[in-house]
This record gives structure tokens, C-alpha cells and sequence, in this order.
């Protein structure tokens, strides 16, 4: 009797431990990683899969310069809308813009830039932020009221504003506003770094590494950074959807991606000029490629969340 | 009491402090603040003499102490374009944010706290599930696109509403018959931006309230009120409803200031004449001084109402001065 019990223990526990890869791939979120995916793809593959050039005005035929300007001959077609509009084509399936460009090629080309500039400004964000942490956390007295008034400091300032200050005396540019994104948000891993660093630094492995004479400089980067590295890749997930979301008012306002680059948000405030006109989707098509790409990012931020706090699993 | 907001003033001084130092090395080390002038292809010499005229000639240290001297005495810098004291035109321009600001307040209370308390108290059900996907659309759809949506379906389809401007009230501190009236006027001019306004933190204070509420609900007290068996609407309603607010209140007051501060893209798109207006105004005339002035005088702001929530907090919630 009670080997036939173990035996079914036994199979129960292998059971479960071979479905368990299958449950973590049936938990992931599949929607957000599609979307993510697809703008990776479309991002690095856009020179090749999009239609026509990002800046160059696409070439109209006689019968669409008929219909817009009565002439058979003209350099370029702009405002043109959707496929499904009467007056659409599937040459450029999402309309053109007010210099004749193709939408869809544009937002492809955009998605470069979006996922450029977000990525690189948070990872640099998240360095300078969990190194000022850990070394606030580790070395305590002066190093920790010293850095993290200034990070209070720094998050005094909302991040839009603080942004502004800096892009007005940068200039417009992409490299400046990844610097921008890494000058603003790195006080927002500091704080929950450091905190994550006072109670790791009671712990009996940092005690006994330092016990053994361990170099600071290896106790922080051997044993203090992989331990906080969790929080770190939640905030940082959380924070590329607010960092598309900065890079895209900044472009908006003019002083994030220059024109003639097509940047998402710069795309929408020249849109916004014909909106009264009733060409929406040159506003409408770029806003929906930020909302979405966002959108995935905090799925994805809130799913690692849980993921990684047990304790969060149920709320 | 008094003890502690002493403490509170001083490290308000401190963060004060720190900000505008980040901000004057900041400003200097990034990038020039007369750079935003040159880029209209202006001479050299002409650029020396912005230089001079700003002070930025002087070694960085005597720059530095009038600066700091500046803004002591309240003065935040003049507006090169416009040849007036930037605070002057801030404190002009505030009240607009401020209605702006409460109106979208409003809107994100509204729609926040019912819709975090349906979620709580429906846990794991489908209620739930739809309250999550509103938070999250909220803090995912920037509120410039759903203001362009909005310009776009009831400005332009519909022409329900006004898209540009604020209408014809004003507010003047003169005129005391305006004090009142400029608050209730012209609402048809704010519904649009107030609401894209409102539609970001409406997600954060759903999230608060759900989590609050959720604390609460798992609390000794209620279940002690329900085991007497007080009817659920009054448990819900009453007994945890007031501890689950506290920090909805608090986040709110915050984000209140946030608001007023941080709609520079919005006020743009409705062509809103508040501070964030100013800030896009600054930059657009290539104005460093006034993009300075109106960033310090937002920060200011924001430290001051963060020492007086906290000073309410503490007279609120007497373990907070306590443990301080």
C-alpha cells in the first residue's frame, strides 16, 4: 500500500515538474510580446519591407494629379488618405503626408527610432541609476545622505518639464534626447536600488564576504548588483513605455527628433496642422503606434512585476 | 508638532537648494544656454553680447552666487522676449493652469475612485478584469492623442466644442467680481483638455484606490464590523472606505500639483494659455531665460505644496510625526 502511495507522489511531483517550463510559456503574455515583436521586426527590418523612402515624396500617377491639382504632371501628391477612402491607394495604404510622403513607410522607419531612443536612454538611466543606489545603499553615512538628496532633488522636477529645461540648452537631435532620458530618470532606479541595498547589506553573505576581506568594489558588483537586478528589470520595463511617451512630447514640442526624421511624436504635430482640414489619420496612425508600443511595455512591466514578487501574485 | 515641521521646512530648504544647483550646473554642463538663440544663424558677436547681457561671461562661481542671490530675493530671471520679470508673468498665467488642473483633478477622482472600489470589492471577477484594462489603457494612451481624438470627433465631426483657447473668462486679482465667476465660466472651452488631461491619472488613482481598498477590506476591523453584522453596503461604504482614501488623498494631492505643472503638451494642442503654454512659448522664441524661470518657479511650486501636505499629513496621522 504505501509504496503504491509513493509511487503516485513520486509521478505526481515528475508530472508537474515537466509541465512547469509549458506553464511559464502558457503565462506569458503573449499580446504585448507580439507587439513588441512585430515593432522590433519592423524596426530593424525597415529598410528593406517599407514601401517607399522616409523622406522622399512618393511619385504620384497622371490620374491621382488629375484628380488633386488638374494637371497630369506633378511632383508629388499630399494628403492623400487611406486605402479604404475613395480617393486612397494601395501605393501608400495609410494616406499621405503634407509634402506627399507614405504614412506607413514613415511610422516604419519611426519605430526605429522609438525603440532607439527609448531603449538606449533607459539602459544608460538604469546604470547611472543602480550604481548611485548601491553605492548610496552600501557605503551609508555621507555617501547616502549625500546622493540620495540630490535624488530627491532631482525627482522634485516632473520629468516632462525637467526634460524641456535640458533639450533648450542641447538643441534638437536624437543622441540628445537619449541623453536627456538618462539625465532624467536615473533618480527613479536610485531610490528603490537603495533601498533594496539596506536590507541586502545585513544579509549573511554580503557579512561574510566582508568577513573575508572581500574588496568593496567586488562586494558590490560580485554580490550586491545581481541580487538588485530584479527590481532594476521592473522599473525598467515600466519606464521605456514613460520614455516613449517623453521622447514623443518632446518631438511633438520640437525639440526632440529634428525634422525630416520621422519620429512618432513629431509626426502627430504635423498632422495636428491638418486635422482641421479632416486629414485625422496623419495625427491618428502615429498616435496609435505610441499607445500600442506603450501599451506592451507596461503589460510587459506589470507581468515581470508579479512574476518576479510572489507577493504581488494575487493582486 | 512643532519640532517636526521644522525639520519638514529645512529639508524642504535643503531640496530647494540641491534643485537649483542641479539646475544651474545642469544647464551649463549639458549644453548652452545662449544655443538656442545662435541656431537662427547669428554672428559671433552678436552671441557674445547675449552672453554679456545674461551674465554668462563671469567665471562660473560669480555666476553661480547671483544666481542663487537672484533667487533669494524672488527674482527668477527676465523674459528676453517679452522684457518682463518671469514671475510676474507665471504668477499671471497660474490661474488658468489652476483651473485646468482642478478641473482634470475632478475628472480623474471621478472616474478613478468608483471604478478602483467596483474593482476591489469585485475581485478577480470580470469587473475587475475591466477595471485593470481602464487603468492600464490609462497610463498607456498619452494624453496629447487622446486630446487630438477628442479635437477630432467632437471639434471637428461634431463641432460640439470649442478647440482652441479658453474662452472669454479672466481672472484678475484686481477685479473681485472675476474671483469667483472665472472658475464656472466657458466649461465648454475645458472639457476637452481637462478630460485628456484627467485620462492618465485617472488610471494611476484607480490603481491607489484598488490597492487601498484592497489593504483594508483584508483588515481586523472589517471583519470584525462585518462579523456583527453590519450590512456590507455600510461596511464598504463607511468603515473602509475612509482608511482606504487616505492614500488616494495623498497620491491625489500630488498629482494635483503634477498636473498643473506638466500639461505643457496638452495646453499646446488646445492652445491653452497656461504655465505650460509659457514653457512652449519659451522655447519657441528661443527665450532660455524665461525656459529657466518657469521650470524654477514649477519647482518652487511643487516643493512648497510637498511641505504642506506633508505638515497636513502629519497633523492628519499623528505616527507620521513620530517616526520623522
Amino acid at each position: 500500500m504505501a509504496t503504491a502511495f509513493d509511487e503516485v507522489g513520486a509521478l505526481a511531483t515528475v508530472s508537474r515538474r515537466a509541465r512547469h517550463p509549458l506553464r511559464i510559456l502558457r503565462e506569458l503574455p503573449a499580446i504585448p510580446l507580439l507587439i513588441v515583436a512585430v515593432l522590433a521586426f519592423v524596426a530593424l527590418l525597415a529598410p528593406v519591407i517599407a514601401p517607399h523612402g522616409k523622406l522622399d515624396p512618393v511619385k504620384p500617377t497622371p490620374a491621382q494629379c488629375l484628380a488633386k491639382f488638374g494637371a497630369e504632371n506633378c511632383p508629388y501628391v499630399d494628403g492623400m488618405p487611406p486605402f479604404w477612402a475613395p480617393e486612397g491607394s494601395l501605393t501608400t495604404p495609410l494616406g499621405t503626408d503634407f509634402l506627399g510622403r507614405d504614412v506607413l513607410s514613415r511610422l516604419m522607419y519611426g519605430a526605429q527610432i522609438s525603440l532607439l531612443v527609448a531603449l538606449t536612454g533607459t539602459i544608460v538611466a538604469g546604470f547611472i541609476g543602480t550604481m548611485v543606489g548601491v553605492l548610496a545603499g552600501y557605503m551609508g553615512r555621507w555617501w547616502d545622505q549625500i546622493l540620495m538628496r540630490i535624488t530627491d532633488a532631482w525627482l522634485t522636477l516632473p520629468s516632462l518639464v525637467f526634460a524641456i529645461l535640458l533639450s533648450s540648452v542641447r538643441g534638437p537631435g536624437v543622441w540628445n534626447v537619449v541623453l536627456i532620458l538618462a539625465l532624467v530618470f536615473w533618480s527613479r532606479y536610485s531610490r528603490a536600488v537603495r533601498g533594496e541595498v539596506l536590507a541586502l547589506r545585513e544579509r549573511d553573505f554580503v557579512r561574510l564576504a566582508e568577513i573575508n576581506g572581500i574588496s568593496k568594489t567586488r562586494i558590490i558588483f560580485r554580490h550586491l548588483v545581481p541580487n538588485v537586478m530584479n527590481t532594476v528589470m521592473v522599473l525598467f520595463s515600466l519606464q521605456v513605455g514613460v520614455a516613449v511617451i517623453i521622447e514623443a512630447s518632446l518631438s511633438f514640442l520640437g525639440v526632440g527628433v529634428p525634422p525630416p526624421e520621422p519620429s512618432w511624436g513629431l509626426m502627430m504635430s504635423e498632422g495636428r496642422d491638418a486635422l482641421m482640414e479632416g486629414s485625422w489619420w496623419l495625427a491618428v496612425f502615429p498616435g496609435i503606434c505610441i499607445s500600442l508600443l506603450v501599451l506592451s511595455a507596461n503589460m510587459l512591466g506589470d507581468w515581470l512585476r508579479v512574476r518576479l514578487d510572489p507577493q504581488l501574485r494575487n493582486r | 508638532m512643532k519640532k517636526y515641521i521644522l525639520f519638514r521646512a529645512f529639508y524642504s530648504v535643503i531640496t530647494l537648494w540641491l534643485l537649483v544647483t542641479i539646475v544651474f550646473a545642469l544647464v551649463r554642463l549639458s549644453g548652452d544656454p545662449v544655443k538656442m538663440r545662435g541656431e537662427i544663424g547669428a554672428d559671433a558677436a552678436y552671441l557674445q553680447q547675449i552672453r554679456q547681457d545674461w551674465g554668462l561671461d563671469r567665471p562660473v562661481h560669480v555666476q553661480y552666487v547671483s544666481f542663487l542671490a537672484n533667487l533669494v530675493q524672488g527674482d527668477f530671471g527676465h523674459s528676453f522676449e517679452k522684457s518682463l520679470p518671469v514671475r510676474a508673468i507665471y504668477l499671471e498665467r497660474l490661474p488658468n493652469s489652476l483651473k485646468l488642473g482642478f478641473a482634470a483633478f475632478a475628472i480623474s477622482l471621478l472616474i478613478g475612485v468608483p471604478l478602483g472600489m467596483i474593482s476591489a470589492l469585485k475581485v478577480g471577477t470580470a469587473w475587475d478584469n475591466a477595471g485593470k484594462a481602464v487603468a492600464l489603457l490609462g497610463l498607456s494612451i498619452p494624453g496629447f492623442f487622446v486630446g487630438l481624438v477628442l479635437i477630432i470627433i467632437f471639434g471637428v465631426d461634431l463641432g460640439w466644442l470649442p478647440v482652441l483657447g479658453k474662452g472669454s473668462s479672466n481672472f484678475s486679482g484686481n477685479d473681485p467680481s472675476t474671483w469667483f465667476s472665472f472658475w464656472f465660466q466657458d466649461w465648454r472651452h475645458l472639457a476637452m483638455p481637462a478630460f485628456a488631461l484627467g485620462w492618465y491619472f485617472s488610471g494611476a488613482m484607480l490603481r491607489i484606490t484598488r490597492s487601498g481598498m484592497l489593504d483594508v477590506l483584508g483588515t481586523d476591523y472589517v471583519k470584525l464590523v462585518r462579523l456583527k453584522g453590519v450590512p456590507e453596503a455600510i461596511v464598504t461604504g463607511k468603515h473602509a472606505l475612509k482608511n482606504a482614501m487616505i492614500p488616494v488623498l495623498t497620491v491625489a494631492g500630488l498629482n494635483l500639483i503634477i498636473m498643473i505643472n506638466v500639461a505643457v503638451v496638452i495646453e499646446v494642442i488646445f492652445n491653452w494659455p497656461g504655465v505650460g503654454l509659457l514653457l512652449y512659448d519659451g522655447l519657441t522664441n528661443r527665450d532660455f531665460p524665461m525656459v529657466q524661470g518657469v521650470v524654477l518657479m514649477s519647482g518652487v511650486m511643487i516643493v512648497l505644496l510637498n511641505f504642506i501636505i506633508d505638515v497636513l499629513y502629519a497633523y492628519v496621522d499623528p505616527r507620521v510625526r513620530l517616526t520623522a
